[in-house]
């Protein structure tokens, strides 16, 4: 429901609203402008009857002052019969250059609040500011909810891709945006009359003035005593008529004043209402606000990378729809398959689970969790497959299931296992597989099987979890799940580095560029969906995405860690020939100018995180590939630390020459390598240990520690981190739940 | 027998009829290049006074105060212009007002003046100024600022 509400207003406003914020944006620098240009009096410098005294001493046909809020000063005349205006120096009266006010800006105003279709774009701009607030309200508690809570809403945010560049400048924006939004929405109310005016009424014009002879403006007593900081608007009396009056505006209320006696006259300061209306509009506006102004337009800015990123997020998310296969109906079905899904991915093993128990002869019912029926007559299992979203809720396919629980009806014999999918680097691993399970236990169901928990859509797990499952049931499902057939294509070897050979561990940096052929075209054109993801892979990689790669013969793709970015043209990958290893022994006999099938697949917990937090890499052997590409794209030398551990500085020094070149250019700002083959005989984590107080300093300041090499390394490393740690009474659970300690393991 | 009562009510009403003249005023705008103007058509004596409104373009009541002669001497009170106004005028656009004027107006002294206001620029008080007189009838003026002619049709 409420990502809902924050789409289908997307959805609907995204174009006009990048043409409202890019037209925002450029309005928001006028303030700025018109501040740099103004000349300021001091407060208490002159006042108001000096100011005009001056003006008309130049300009003897005055008819009107004006005065900005960002402190531009406009007289308007008639000199010959013929009217002009021009902006003058508040201190001395003299004209500084004809006013005359930019069109292409007015033009840029005119788009900005009616599209230039005077009412009906102005609805249309009124109705779009109401859609932005809803958008920056409901993209808010998604946020929330997806950060697991208000208190974590600072932390770093963990995905990549645009789902995360859409978060990350949500979050920088969103307070500008719903001003700018609130304030617009507020402005269109008042236009349409949907809102009271807030202003009183305007001072009744004098029934009676002295009717003296006309005094010299300087020595009007009312304008005497007021600041020309505090003036909005004089219009002079119409000359030789003894019964006009000059109108005063001033910041603080409005009246008349008495040409001949200077008196002021029926005066009405500014109401509670008035001022409040003053305010909404300036803080749309930012008149006389210049920063304001400046941040109001930096939030604007973002309105279409937003959108664009957003569109692209539903995009995706359309595409990876998986429909359910053909299922039994309510009353007939033995097995029934409950779904739980947020990106439609757990819709994929609900699928294999159907179709094996298809194939094992059980009639299956297979729906989402929010259409939970009140009995199911013949079942004797229930499953339930469900995915958890943001801080332990229910995704959004299931987000009614609880409710719908209340009404269900048991029978004996029915039986429930809870099968959550996850992640366990984000916090509450699973939790609302959790939550499901205890309420399904609590509702009075036998538990089958204790509820298990799938990390990061591990095949591996469910493939285990099914022969569990076998074996309560006494039938034989394999569950051998293929996410979707990666795409293949073809690259070629254009240069490899071999190093270790010496001692014992010879591993190789390859790289491949990209072969284009016809018939993969002619592939992606029949493909069409499928061929767009791909292309989007192939163009998007980065550093820490994985390469697949299967040995001839091998149905079983391998995967190993890119060490490159798309943008370098190059697929690079750290390999170490592994005894026996068939893949690796592949990779390693290839030559110059040999070509292999490969796809890429998307690893996105894998990455640094942006901005300035430290960045702390640890590892071993070819681990060190894909955290030599992150130092290669840290171009913005944000701090970056690497600890990486081989055999012998001699041999096998993975990327020595490229990591001398980043630590001089302060792409890496320190290396700490420890050598098991030589005298030092050290491992990487005591070089970490030797370095434990700045790692705990870098720690403390929100440091991110990304780990990638083989398992015992990953065990060892975090043992120690957990001590380094322990001065902080935190611990590598609570950094990985923060999306602050990572890990490519294999 | 309504029909009845309607010739009636035209027998009685056309001499009446016969002592006023139709006029038709015509404000041509200039390219000032900016957003609609509010006018305000008006009669005043010879001394400048105001008589009687004959139209105001513009709809929004809050922006009137800046057609200042006319809103002093009006009072702004709606019964002056109760029936009278219409939408505002863009940059280059001719308003054209037809209504019937006594003749004891014309050739009597009477004047017709245009206040005129424009968002972000300035207020204009007899923004065009003419005579009413049965020979100027269809001779173009030339307005001060907003307005670029103005001229009057009697027939």
């Amino acid at each position: 429901m409420l990502r809902k509400l924050h789409r289908l207003p997307g959805l609907v406003a995204a174009l006009f609203l990048v043409v409202l914020a890019t037209s925002g944006v450029v309005l928001s620098v006028v303030p700025a402008l018109e501040r740099s240009a103004a000349i300021i009096p001091a407060t208490g410098e002159i006042s108001i009857a000096e100011l005009t005294e001056r003006i008309v001493a130049h300009y003897p046909g005055a008819e009107q002052i004006e005065s900005s809020l960002s402190g531009r000063v406009v007289v308007y005349y008639s000199r010959d019969g013929q009217p002009g205006a021009d902006l003058v120096n508040p201190l001395t009266g003299a004209g500084i250059a004809p006013y005359q006010p930019s069109a292409w800006l007015q033009w840029v105003k005119n788009l900005h609040r009616s599209f230039l279709m005077d009412d009906a774009g102005r609805m249309l701009a009124g109705v779009l500011a109401v859609l932005m607030v809803m958008i920056c309200l409901s993209g808010m508690s998604l946020l929330v909810r997806r950060m697991g809570g208000w208190k974590a809403i600072l932390r770093p945010i963990a995905g990549s891709g645009s789902p995360r560049i859409h978060a990350e400048l949500a979050r920088l924006a969103v307070i500008g945006l719903l001003l700018s939004a609130l304030t617009g929405s507020y402005m269109s109310a008042l236009r349409f009359g949907l809102l009271p005016e807030g202003g009183n009424a305007e001072p009744s014009f004098p029934a009676q003035v002295s009717g003296g002879a006309p005094a010299p403006a300087g020595s009007l007593n009312a304008l005497k005593k007021l600041d020309a900081n505090e003036l909005r608007e004089l219009v002079f009396p119409y000359p030789g008529d003894p019964t006009d009056v000059y109108s005063l505006r001033t910041i603080h209320g409005s009246g008349f004043v008495d040409q001949s006696s200077g008196e002021l006259l029926q005066y009405q300061p500014r109401s509670a209402g008035s001022q409040f209306q003053h305010w909404m509009i300036r803080l749309h506006t930012s008149e006389g606000l210049w920063y304001l102004g400046l941040l109001l337009g930096m939030a604007a800015l973002t309105v279409p990378v937003l959108s664009f990123t957003g569109l692209r997020i539903w995009w995706q998310r359309r595409l990876s729809v998986v429909r359910p296969l053909e299922s039994a109906s309510i009353e007939v079905a033995e097995v029934v398959i409950l779904v739980g899904s947020e990106g439609n991915s757990t819709w994929g093993f609900a699928g294999d689970l159907q179709s094996e128990l298809n194939q094992a002869g059980k009639k299956v019912h297979c729906a989402s969790m929010n259409d939970l029926a009140e009995h199911y007559p013949r079942a004797s299992v229930l499953f339930v497959l469900t995915s958890t979203y943001g801080d332990g809720d229910a995704p959004s396919s299931a987000n009614q299931f609880m409710t719908r629980l209340e009404r269900f009806q048991k029978h004996d014999g029915l039986k429930f296992v809870v099968l959550g999918f996850g992640d366990q680097r984000f916090p509450k691993f699973c939790q609302f597989a959790l939550n499901v399970d205890a309420a399904l236990s609590s509702k009075g169901l036998q538990q089958m099987h204790p509820v298990t928990r799938i990390n990061r859509s591990s095949t591996t797990q469910f493939r285990e979890w099914g022969e569990v499952i076998n074996e309560h049931m006494g039938v034989s499902l394999v569950l051998t799940h293929k996410p979707e057939p990666p795409v293949v294509s073809d690259f070629e070897l254009v240069e490899r580095v071999d190093y270790g050979a010496a001692v014992n561990a010879p591993t190789s940096i390859l790289r491949f560029k990209p072969v284009h052929s016809d018939r993969k075209l002619w592939q992606r054109l029949s493909h069409r969906n499928r061929s767009l993801q791909n292309r989007q892979h192939l163009q998007d990689f980065e550093a820490g995405d994985l390469f697949g790669v299967a040995p001839p013969g091998d149905q079983t793709a391998r995967l190993y860690s890119l060490a490159s970015s798309a943008s370098d043209g190059l697929l690079e990958i750290c390999v170490r020939k592994k005894a026996n290893g068939l893949c690796s022994g592949y990779l390693h006999s290839l030559k110059p100018g040999d070509r292999i099938s490969g796809f890429i697949q998307k690893n996105p917990g894998f990455r640094p995180a942006g901005g300035a937090t430290p960045i702390i890499l640890i590892g071993a052997g070819a681990g060190i590939g894909p955290l030599a590409g992150f130092i290669r794209k840290n171009t913005k030398r944000n701090p970056m630390y690497l600890y990486w551990g081989g055999r012998n500085p001699q041999s096998d020094f993975l990327y020595e020459p490229e990591l001398d070149r980043y630590l001089t250019d302060h792409r890496l700002t320190g290396l700490n390598t420890a050598f098991s083959q030589s005298a030092e005989r050290a491992y990487v984590q005591d070089a970490i240990v030797a370095d434990e107080t700045e790692l705990r300093q870098l720690i403390e300041k929100g440091a991110q520690v990304l780990v990638c090499g083989g398992r015992e390394m990953a065990n060892a490393v975090r043992q120690v981190f957990d001590a380094i740690l322990k001065p902080l009474r935190i611990d590598v659970d609570e950094l990985r739940a923060e999306g602050r300690y990572l890990e490519d393991v294999y | 027998m309504k029909k009845i009562l309607f010739i009636l009510w035209l027998a009685m009403a056309l001499p009446a009829l016969a002592q006023a003249r139709v006029v038709t005023f015509s404000t041509q705008l200039s390219d000032y290049g900016g957003d609609g103007a509010y006018l305000a058509l008006y009669l005043t004596d010879a001394d400048g006074k105001y008589h009687r409104t004959l139209w105001v373009a513009g709809e929004k009541r809050k922006y009137y105060k800046h057609l200042r002669d006319w809103a002093r001497g009006s009072g702004l009170s709606q019964a002056e212009y109760d029936g009278l106004t219409g939408a505002s005028l863009s940059s280059g656009r001719t308003l054209k007002v037809t209504l019937e004027l006594e003749d004891t107006l014309i050739d009597s002294g009477y004047q017709i003046r245009d206040d005129s206001e424009v968002e972000d620029k300035r207020d204009l008080s007899s923004d065009s100024m003419v005579t009413l007189t049965a020979e100027g009838s269809g001779k173009s003026v030339s307005g001060r600022g907003y307005v670029h002619s103005f001229v009057y049709d009697l027939k």
